[in-house]
């Protein structure tokens, strides 16, 4: 086994127990990891992180769902209202400074987790 | 309504390729009173139609490296099982407090990263 492959092995390991534990962050994880430790293009990592992260959220999906975590009436609302949000962010892409953005994105969830820490 | 406008904000946000889960989930914990398995759940099971539709498209337009893929997948879903186990054994507020330290390291991984696409 070559040492790629073990790489390989290893991101998706990482990927797959953060993505089940806290039901997010897959691709915080595994973006990074495509790009920088196995040299992908960022729009071809973006790409490949979701048909990763798909196959891992079906089977967490899943494990939730049997525990009787997931609440199928919420889940409808906010899923209507993240894909209609997420085609007008799509569409703003172009028009704002992601740079800055980004920074104000930082700071905000900064903010946000010394919050939910105290809560 | 709340929880419709909470939604449609995280996911202006996360179209713009910035944030998804790590936007949501606390503002379904702290706004809408969602415990920390609530709120994962939802996360979750609404990544799925939004992800089959950019994974068409993706596929259409050979972006996908699926060498990668290939190779990531298995242990991914080992990884999978194993997170989602101690996740839902896990009480909520110990769950939250575990998630909040993972949101603070990504809220200044966001704030130092350097725009190299542009």
């Amino acid at each position: 086994m070559h040492n790629r492959h073990l790489k390989f092995l290893i991101i998706g390991f990482i990927t797959g127990f953060i993505n089940g534990l806290f039901g997010s962050g897959g691709g915080i994880i595994v973006v990074p990891a495509l790009v920088f430790l196995l040299g992908l293009q960022d729009y071809k990592a973006h790409a490949t992180a979701i048909s990763i992260i798909l196959p891992l959220t079906l089977i967490s999906t899943l494990i939730y769902f049997k525990s009787s975590i997931i609440k199928l009436d919420i889940a409808l609302i906010v899923g209507i209202g993240a894909m209609i949000g997420s085609f007008i962010g799509a569409k703003f892409l172009k028009k704002v400074p992601i740079p800055i953005l980004r920074k104000i994105f930082g700071g905000l969830i900064i903010y946000t987790a010394i919050r939910m820490i105290i809560l | 309504m709340k929880l419709f406008i909470i939604s449609l904000l995280s996911g202006i946000i996360s179209g713009m390729g910035i944030g998804g889960g790590s936007i949501l989930i606390p503002s379904l914990v702290l706004l809408a009173n969602l415990n920390q398995h609530e709120a994962q759940g939802i996360n979750l099971i609404i990544f799925i139609p939004v992800s089959i539709v950019a994974l068409i498209v993706h596929f259409k337009e050979k972006n996908i490296d699926l060498t990668s893929a290939k190779w990531i997948i298995p242990t991914g879903i080992a990884g999978a099982l194993l997170g989602s186990y101690i996740a839902i054994k896990t009480n909520p507020d110990n769950l939250r407090r575990c998630f909040a330290v993972f949101l603070f390291f990504i809220g200044i991984y966001e704030f130092f990263k350097k725009d190299r696409s542009t």
